[in-house]
C-alpha cells in the first residue's frame, strides 16, 4: 500500500498499486485484484482515478505503439501512451491528435475514459469522436472489442465511463493531418459576459481554437482575454523548445489568495490587453502553457485545490453565469485559473460525456475547508436550476442528486459495468 | 546518435516481447528498419557467429548491450545455481558480446559500444552482491576496453543507472522509495552515447553518492544496513 493523490492533491489515501506491464497477460493479471479502478497519469482532479483502500491498475507501463499507417493516419496504441508522445513522434510526420485537452500529459486510456475535450470542441467534438475501436479487458478475464460500429452500446458506456466498464488496453485512433507546428493566433480583451459571447459566436465559424481567460474577482461586470487560433499559413522554421520551469516545493499556503489574486488578475489582464493582437506562435505554448511548469498544482499549498467545471445550456447560460460570477466575487475565494469556452453542437459519444451545447466555465479554488464547500453549495444550486452539469474528471465533491440531475443517462451505465471495477467517485455518485 | 533512416537489429532472449518493441519503434519512427533476432546468450560460439553475420556487410555504428536478469540476493544464496545464472547473464554474456563487437570496431577504426552497468557494481553490499559482482565485472572490463581504445575512433560508454522505475524495482516502489524515471535515464543514455562519455551515472547525483559509498571505511560501512 502506498499513498496516492490525484491532481487536486486533496487526499493521499493508501492504495494497492498494480503496475501493469505486459499487454499479453493482462487478462490474468486483472483477475482477483478486488475492487479496482484504472489509473493513467493521475491528471483527473478528484476521485475518478482513486480507490481509497483498494487497488489501482496503473497503465503507465502499457505505453507501446502497435502500428501507425501514414497513409490513413490510423494509430493503434496501448492505453498508457501519453498524448505528448503521440504528438512528439507523429507531428513531424504531418499528423496530430484531433482533440487534446489543456495538458498533453494524459494517457490515451484516461482521455477516452473521461471523454476529454479541447479548445477546438466546436469543430471536432470530443476525444471519443475519434476513437475507431478499443479493446476492453474485464476483471473476469474477458477481452472485448468495441467501437462506434461494434457493440456501440458498450462503447458509449466506456467513452466517458471513468473506467467502470473495464480496463481499456488498446485503442485505435484517427489522427488528422497537420501542416506544421505553428498557429496564427489573436488575443483580444473584452469587458462583460455579453462581449465574450459575441466574440465566441463570431469566432466559431472562422477559428479552429477558441478559449478565454476570465477575471473571476470582478463579478458579472467581468473582464477577460479571448484567445483564438488557426493553423498558420506560414509553417517555416522550427519553434524553440520552451524553457521548462518547475515548482520544487509545496508552499505552506496557497499562493493564490484573497490578497494576491486581484493583483495577479490585473497584471495578467493589462499585460495581454496591450499585446499585439495577431501573432504566429508555436502550437504547444499556445495550447498547453501549463505543461511547461512542472507540478504547478503545488502552488495551491498543502491542502490542495478543487476545480469546479460546469456547463450550462446556451439559453439559460448567460443569466446563470452572471449569478455564478457574482457569487464567486462576493465569496472572495476563487483563483487565477478561470477559463470560459463555448461548446459546439456535436452530440457527445458517451453516456457520461461532459460536453453539451452551451457554455463551460472552469475555476480553481484552493481548499479552505467548509468555506469552500459552502461556496460550492451555492454554485451547485445555480447549475442545477439552469439544467447544467459538472465535469466528472474535475469533481471531488458534487452531491449525488446533482450528478443524477446533470447526467440523466447515468442509469444506463449500470448494465455495462465491470463488477470488479469501483472508484471513490463511483461509490460517492452511484453507490457502488 | 543518428536521427533519420536507421537500420536497427534488436537481439533478445524473449522474441515475442522484442517483436512488440520493434513494432513500437517502427510506428514511432517511421524511417527505421527494425528486425528481431535471437540466439543463445550464454554461448560464446553463437555470439561470435552472430556478430560476424550482422557485421558481414560492414561494421555497425553502435552496439548497445543492455540485457540483464532480475536476480534478488536471497535465491542466489540459497541456490548457487541461481548465483551462477545471475553472473553469467548479467556479467559474462555482456562481456562476450562487447568483445565480439570490439574486434569488428577495432578493424573498422570506429564505432561505439554502450554497456549498461549499475551503481550496484561500485561496492559490494549484502543486499545484492551477486548481482553487484556481475556488474563490477562489466565495470573492470569496460575500463580495460577504454584503455585499449584510448585515442582511437572507438568509444566505450559505461552507463550506471541508479534505481530506476522499471518492473525490476517494483519492490522499492512499493516501499515508497523515489525512483528515477525511465525517460530521464533513457535520455541520459542517449546523451552519453552521443558524447562518448566514458562512465555516465544516471541520474548524475549517483556519481557523488557512490563516491561517498566507495570511500567509506569498512568499520563504518559494515555497520550500515544499506
Amino acid at each position: 500500500m502506498r499513498p496516492v493523490s490525484s491532481w487536486g492533491r486533496l487526499s493521499a489515501e493508501p492504495h494497492q498499486v498494480a503496475e501493469l506491464s505486459d499487454i499479453a497477460t493482462l487478462a490474468e493479471e486483472l483477475g482477483g485484484t478486488g475492487p479496482a479502478i484504472p489509473l493513467g497519469m493521475g491528471r483527473s482532479y478528484g476521485d475518478a482515478c482513486l480507490n481509497p483502500g483498494g487497488t489501482l491498475l496503473s497503465t503507465a507501463r502499457l505505453d507501446r505503439f502497435h502500428s501507425f499507417d501514414p497513409e490513413t493516419g490510423r494509430l493503434v496504441c496501448e492505453a498508457g501512451v501519453q498524448l505528448r508522445d503521440i504528438q512528439r513522434c507523429l507531428m513531424p510526420r504531418g499528423w496530430s491528435l484531433p482533440v487534446i485537452p489543456g495538458t498533453r500529459i494524459v494517457s490515451v486510456g484516461g482521455a477516452i475514459a473521461n471523454d476529454v475535450h479541447g479548445k477546438n470542441h466546436h469543430r471536432v467534438g470530443s476525444f471519443g469522436h475519434h476513437v475507431r475501436n478499443l479493446t476492453l479487458v474485464r476483471t473476469d478475464g474477458q477481452v472485448i472489442d468495441c467501437g462506434p460500429g461494434v457493440r456501440p452500446d458498450l462503447f458509449a458506456a466506456t467513452v466517458g465511463g471513468i473506467g467502470l466498464t473495464g480496463l481499456i488496453a488498446t485503442a485505435e485512433l484517427q489522427l488528422q493531418p497537420v501542416a506544421g507546428p505553428w498557429l496564427d493566433t489573436e488575443i483580444l480583451s473584452y469587458r462583460g459576459l455579453d462581449e465574450f459571447l459575441t466574440l465566441a459566436d463570431d469566432s466559431e465559424s472562422l477559428w479552429e481554437h477558441t478559449v478565454s481567460w476570465i477575471d473571476c474577482t470582478a463579478g458579472s461586470r467581468t473582464r477577460g482575454i479571448f484567445l483564438r487560433a488557426n493553423p498558420a499559413v506560414d509553417q517555416t522554421g522550427e519553434p524553440a523548445s520552451p524553457r521548462r520551469l518547475g515548482v520544487p516545493v509545496t508552499p505552506p499556503l496557497s499562493l493564490f489568495n484573497r490578497l494576491t489574486l486581484p493583483v495577479f488578475n490585473s497584471v495578467y489582464y493589462h499585460l495581454n490587453s496591450h499585446r499585439s493582437r495577431a501573432r504566429r506562435r508555436p502550437f504547444d505554448t499556445f495550447l498547453f502553457p501549463l505543461d511547461d511548469i512542472g507540478d504547478w498544482n503545488r502552488l495551491y499549498g498543502p491542502r490542495g485545490f478543487y476545480q469546479y467545471q460546469l456547463v450550462v445550456p446556451r439559453d439559460a447560460g448567460p443569466a446563470a453565469l452572471r449569478d455564478i460570477l457574482d457569487i464567486i466575487a462576493r465569496s472572495g475565494l476563487g483563483s487565477f485559473l478561470a477559463v470560459i469556452k463555448t461548446f459546439g453542437d456535436r452530440v457527445s459519444p458517451g453516456l457520461l460525456s461532459f460536453p453539451t451545447p452551451g457554455i463551460t466555465l472552469s475555476l480553481d479554488f484552493p481548499n479552505r475547508g467548509p468555506r469552500t464547500e459552502r461556496l460550492f453549495v451555492e454554485l451547485d444550486a445555480v447549475v442545477r436550476s439552469a439544467g447544467g452539469r459538472l465535469y466528472l474528471a474535475k469533481d471531488a465533491r458534487m452531491p449525488r442528486d446533482l450528478f443524477e440531475a446533470g447526467y440523466p443517462r447515468a442509469p444506463e451505465l449500470a448494465k455495462f459495468r465491470d463488477p470488479g471495477m469501483s472508484s471513490g467517485m463511483s461509490r460517492r455518485l452511484m453507490g457502488r | 546518435m543518428q536521427r533519420g533512416p536507421v537500420q536497427l537489429i534488436l537481439v533478445a532472449r524473449n522474441v515475442e516481447l522484442a517483436g512488440r518493441i520493434a513494432a513500437d519503434l517502427q510506428a514511432r519512427g517511421g524511417q527505421a528498419d527494425v528486425s528481431v533476432e535471437t540466439l543463445d546468450f550464454l554461448s560464446a560460439p553463437a555470439i561470435a557467429e552472430a556478430v560476424a553475420h550482422w557485421t558481414a556487410q560492414g561494421p555497425v555504428d553502435m552496439a548497445l548491450i543492455a540485457h540483464g536478469v532480475l536476480s534478488p540476493q536471497q535465491p542466489c544464496q540459497d541456490d548457487i545455481e541461481q548465483a551462477r545464472h545471475s553472473i553469467e547473464v548479467n556479467g559474462i554474456s555482456p562481456v562476450l558480446f562487447a568483445e565480439a563487437f570490439a574486434g569488428v570496431m577495432n578493424r573498422a577504426g570506429r564505432g561505439t559500444i554502450g554497456m549498461i552497468g549499475s551503481v550496484a557494481g561500485d561496492r559490494g553490499r549484502r543486499a545484492n552482491y551477486v548481482y553487484g559482482a556481475s556488474k563490477a565485472l562489466m565495470d573492470r572490463y569496460a575500463q580495460g576496453l577504454q584503455h585499449r581504445f584510448a585515442g582511437s575512433g572507438v568509444k566505450i560508454v559505461l552507463i550506471k543507472p541508479g534505481p530506476t522505475d522499471t518492473p525490476m524495482t517494483a519492490h522499492y516502489k512499493a516501499q515508497g522509495r523515489r525512483l528515477a524515471s525511465v525517460e530521464s535515464v533513457a535520455q541520459g543514455t542517449v546523451d552519453a552515447l552521443d558524447r562518448g562519455t566514458a562512465v555516465a551515472y544516471l541520474p548524475r547525483k549517483w556519481r557523488l553518492i557512490m563516491f561517498v559509498v566507495r570511500a567509506l571505511p569498512d568499520f563504518i560501512f559494515n555497520r550500515l544496513n544499506i
